[in-house]
């Protein structure tokens, strides 16, 4: 099973590269360290000295400054070093495999990799090739999961609701083609949220989604009634070249949120969006910066999560090193 | 060489499982069963206590990697494996690096299987000019230089015409059209379009990639008239269609490959490159429907669907890993494993891989009669071993089934009565 | 012996030292925290006695430990409550046992990243000895030996008492 590679033996986790099939108790540990650096962001220095002397590696396979930044704040507020690599300038695209460049890496000492792929299981393949003792977080991979992006939008469900009982949460967008969605999918029906529903055309839903957990719409007047948390995901310009989607204007027709589709849901209902927004496209301007909109709310979350489950990866590494010496003693 | 085989059970030509006494085996040819002859002074003894006796395996579509790079496989060890799988006949894939569609590449592939003399080599030619999809290729130069039929090799046909236009020539020709069906638009991704696909976040392919295909490739056969063989069916629906051709009486056969009858794409989930395969795994009632298709006849063959290829091929997130399983090894294993959970006859399974193989290539029904040619393969369906890389003679260790128990190897090969393949008990441990 | 400890007794002898030793720095103006969680409930009731109503500071030391190669971190870390800044300021840093010192270098290191106080006191209710570092307490409840398989903890937050455990030395 892909979750067994992410846990101690004592159930502890040591890579996080996919929410699925990690406890609802893990993950509440997840969100709860995550406020302890939420206090922590609020002090004069904004720093602990948790992992002082370990250097964690950005690996983006696929460039983005956004996440890429978060990552590398909320290392050096956990007082790490921090070594940036761009791979799209340099040796795999001089044919260099994946397996050697990790190798190569590995020589420098690093502690962890921060992984950013843009094939599906990049993540696990580098957690299963790189020695013991050093702990990988996927900061996406393909089209299968952003677990930090999950955790940060439930840390901002969490915070905005109270507790994920009884609450119905809507996504709306490419799902098909969203890392985001399939990680917070998980993430969601995991918490034990009331109901998970996506809205999308069917050109844009994956196959058997029900079997996932989800009641699926394709209209935004059916699936938004009631709703709690309304997530809009981005859509991207390619979508239209591939015989997805006609055209921009169709879909901001059908799928869009403006202030009016809105109030379709609950009156308190919140508006989140992983960013970056494309307004006029999923989403009304006057709706993502309006009051019922919390889209900065989960990028201050984001540093926090990524403390958090940086924290905790390297944690568990150290047990298991421990466990291991332990064992070759005997 | 004079030989004698004594004491097993042999398959006989209905099918069961008979024991004798003795075999013997004179000129290449069986030359008695259970004769009391005793002026008879074998060469060779095979003492097959506990042993089944069948005919040497048939298999329609094995990759021997060569010409091509050393990495993945060569004419020698590839067929080595072969010859310890069993099998005394192989069918090679045109894809290889040149590909096989010049009379060159053919007597190559020839004089390196003669050379090495594992097992006999029938190569396919290439349906296409380098497998394009676009143009013919030399059938006659192909058919003369020893091609035994022509296949795309899991290349995409560019359009219906040239598709018909392949069926045309190959019957003026009188060869056999082997096809991978795919519908190249559709046929996009790494794994099974369905469940599996959606919680991985591959592309998948659906189902209708392959169906739509049959149905289409079907209708141009009946059109043309051509031999059709349908290479490596995965769904449901492709059996379906097939079973209506053949009642239909439209001249079409099919294989399946034994990776789709052991997996499925639950397989997949963890991202393993080893079960990346074409066709991909597909779902249980798809791997049940093969199974079924086997057992009353819509699906004529088993291959083992051998692409042998070197570790590094599959040491990347999955979608970019090579295709493929290195499988021919342990055919004889797997189909126990098929009679033991999956209710399929080991009978019924060598008879895909022999009688029903060889009426596909034209070739003499193989028997373990007097006076059969004396291709056969001596069974020992007891023994125990746990696989390791050390144990595959083949280039490609990319078997799921490293580490893991397997019960039943193959003791004996022989070839034309030579002893091809026999085993050395040590290396199996 | 452990069972003769009077918790009440102890509190009760750490308000009057603390008062004490206010009144002979001149100490007006100080500001109360507590080490989660024992010292947090040792502070509260050193608090009450001394009728002091301020509201306490409560640090989290999870994250300045010295031990995370060793131990990883605490699997129920929450966020540390400064509701004051600690610039300039004289701090009475309150813990339930002191032993090693090591818990207490962490909360200082942690103080000192919300401000730089004026100084900091620390109050104990049970000093074990056994120092790994140079930290000393001014204001200490009691002293105590302990053999080497007891262990020590205080049960609170209500009817605060001390419960010993024995660890059996059983073989790895």
């Amino acid at each position: 099973m892909p979750s067994s590679i992410q846990l101690t033996s004592t159930g502890r986790l040591k890579h996080f590269l996919t929410v699925s099939g990690l406890s609802k108790d893990l993950l509440t540990e997840i969100l709860d360290t995550a406020d302890s650096f939420i206090e922590v962001g609020e002090r004069n220095i904004r720093n602990v000295p948790l992992l002082r002397g370990k250097t964690i590696v950005n690996l983006f396979f696929e460039a983005s400054t956004r996440t890429r930044s978060t990552f590398e704040l909320a290392a050096k507020r956990l007082s790490a070093d921090v070594l940036n690599i761009n791979i799209s300038t340099s040796a795999t695209s001089k044919g260099e495999s994946l397996s050697d460049m990790l190798q190569n890496l590995e020589a420098m000492a690093s502690d962890m990799f921060v992984v950013r792929h843009a094939q599906s299981g990049a993540a696990h393949f580098i957690a299963n090739s790189v020695t013991p003792g050093v702990a990988i977080v996927n900061a996406g991979d393909g089209w299968h999961a952003h677990p930090t992006q999950a955790m940060l939008d439930m840390l901002t469900i969490r915070q905005k609701k109270g507790s994920f009982e009884g609450l119905k949460v809507a996504i709306i967008g490419d799902i098909l083609h969203s890392r985001v969605a399939r990680s917070q999918i998980r993430a969601l029906n995991t918490l034990g949220v009331d109901e998970v529903r996506v809205i999308a055309p069917d050109t844009l839903l994956p196959k058997n989604l029900e079997s996932l957990g989800v009641k699926v719409f394709n209209h935004l007047e059916q699936g938004l009634v009631d709703i709690d948390v309304v997530i809009m995901l981005r859509l991207q310009r390619e979508r239209m070249q591939g015989a997805l989607l006609p055209s921009e204007q169709e879909y901001y027709k059908l799928y869009g949120l403006t202030r009016e589709k809105l109030k379709l849901a609950k009156a308190d209902a919140i508006v989140m969006h992983p960013g970056p927004i494309n307004r006029g496209v999923e989403i009304e301007s006057e709706v993502a910066d309006g009051n019922q909109s919390v889209i900065l709310d989960q990028v201050t979350n984001g540093i926090a999560i990524r403390m958090a489950v940086m924290s905790m990866a390297m944690s568990g590494q150290s047990e298991q090193v421990n466990d291991d010496a332990m064992e070759q003693a005997r | 060489m004079k030989i004698e085989i004594l004491n097993g059970q042999r398959l006989t030509s209905n099918g069961q499982w008979e024991q004798f006494d003795n075999i013997r085996i004179e000129n290449g040819h069986i030359l008695s069963i259970d004769s009391g002859d005793s002026n008879f002074v074998p060469e060779r003894i095979i003492d097959a206590k506990g042993c089944l006796v069948a005919p040497g395996l048939i298999d329609l579509s094995v990759s021997l990697r060569e010409p091509g790079a050393n990495v993945n496989g060569t004419i020698d060890t590839e067929t080595a494996a072969a010859a310890k799988g069993g099998f005394t006949v192989v069918c090679s894939t045109p894809d290889s690096s040149p590909i096989n569609d010049s009379k060159a590449v053919t007597k190559l592939i020839l004089e390196l299987s003669k050379r090495e003399n594992n097992c006999r080599v029938y190569p396919l030619g290439a349906l296409t000019k380098s497998l394009k999809g676009e143009q013919l290729s030399e059938y006659a130069s192909l058919k003369d230089a020893g091609c035994i039929a022509l296949s795309n090799a899991f290349n995409p046909l560019q359009s219906l015409i040239v598709t018909q236009r392949c069926f045309e020539y190959a019957k003026t020709q009188d060869l056999c059209v082997f096809v991978n069906p795919m519908e190249p638009s559709l046929h996009q991704g790494a794994i099974h379009e369905g469940k599996v696909s959606t919680i991985v976040g591959l592309q998948g392919i659906p189902h209708t990639a392959e169906t739509i295909a049959v149905a289409q490739l079907i209708q141009l056969a009946e059109a043309t008239g051509v031999r059709l063989h349908l290479s490596q069916l995965s769904c449901a629906g492709s059996v379906q269609q097939i079973q209506q051709a053949k009642n239909t009486g439209i001249n079409v056969t099919a294989d399946v490959a034994i990776q789709n009858l052991l997996y499925t794409d639950q397989t997949t989930e963890s991202f393993d490159g080893l079960f990346h395969c074409q066709p991909p795994l597909r779902e249980e009632y798809d791997r049940l429907a093969l199974i079924a298709g086997i057992k009353n006849g819509a699906i004529d063959v088993i291959t083992s669907a051998h692409r042998p290829c070197e570790a590094a091929a599959k040491l990347m997130p999955f979608a970019e890993t090579a295709p493929g399983m290195s499988t021919i090894e342990l055919v004889l294993p797997f189909a126990q494993q098929l009679a033991k959970h999956s209710d399929l006859p080991l009978s019924t399974f060598i008879k895909s891989m022999t009688s029903n193989a060889a009426a596909i290539l034209d070739l003499p029904n193989p028997t373990v009669e007097r006076g059969a040619i004396a291709d056969l393969v001596i069974f020992d369906p007891n023994i125990e071993f746990t696989l390791a890389a050390e144990n595959l003679i083949s280039k490609g260790k990319n078997s799921p089934y490293l580490g893991q128990e397997l019960i039943g190897a193959v003791r004996t090969t022989m070839n034309q009565g030579r002893i091809s393949y026999s085993l050395n008990p040590e290396s199996l441990t | 012996m452990p069972n003769k400890l009077n918790i009440q007794s102890m509190i009760s002898s750490m308000a009057t030292a603390l008062e004490k030793y206010l009144k002979q720095h001149g100490i007006k103006s100080f500001e109360l925290v507590g080490i989660r969680t024992g010292g947090v409930w040792v502070a509260h009731a050193v608090q009450k006695h001394m009728n002091n109503t301020q509201t306490l500071g409560e640090l989290d030391i999870s994250f300045y430990r010295d031990d995370f190669t060793q131990v990883g971190l605490n699997p129920k870390v929450s966020p540390s409550k400064l509701p004051f800044s600690p610039e300039d300021k004289h701090i009475i840093l309150f813990d339930d046992v002191l032993m090693s010192g090591r818990t207490v270098r962490a909360a200082m290191n942690e103080l000192f990243d919300y401000g730089r106080p004026a100084s900091i006191t620390l109050a104990v209710l049970v000093d074990l000895g056994r120092r790994e570092l140079p930290i000393y307490p001014t204001i200490v409840g009691s002293e105590l030996t302990l053999t080497k398989n007891e262990h020590i903890k205080l049960v609170g937050p209500d009817n605060l008492h001390f419960d010993i455990q024995r660890i059996d030395q059983s073989t790895p």
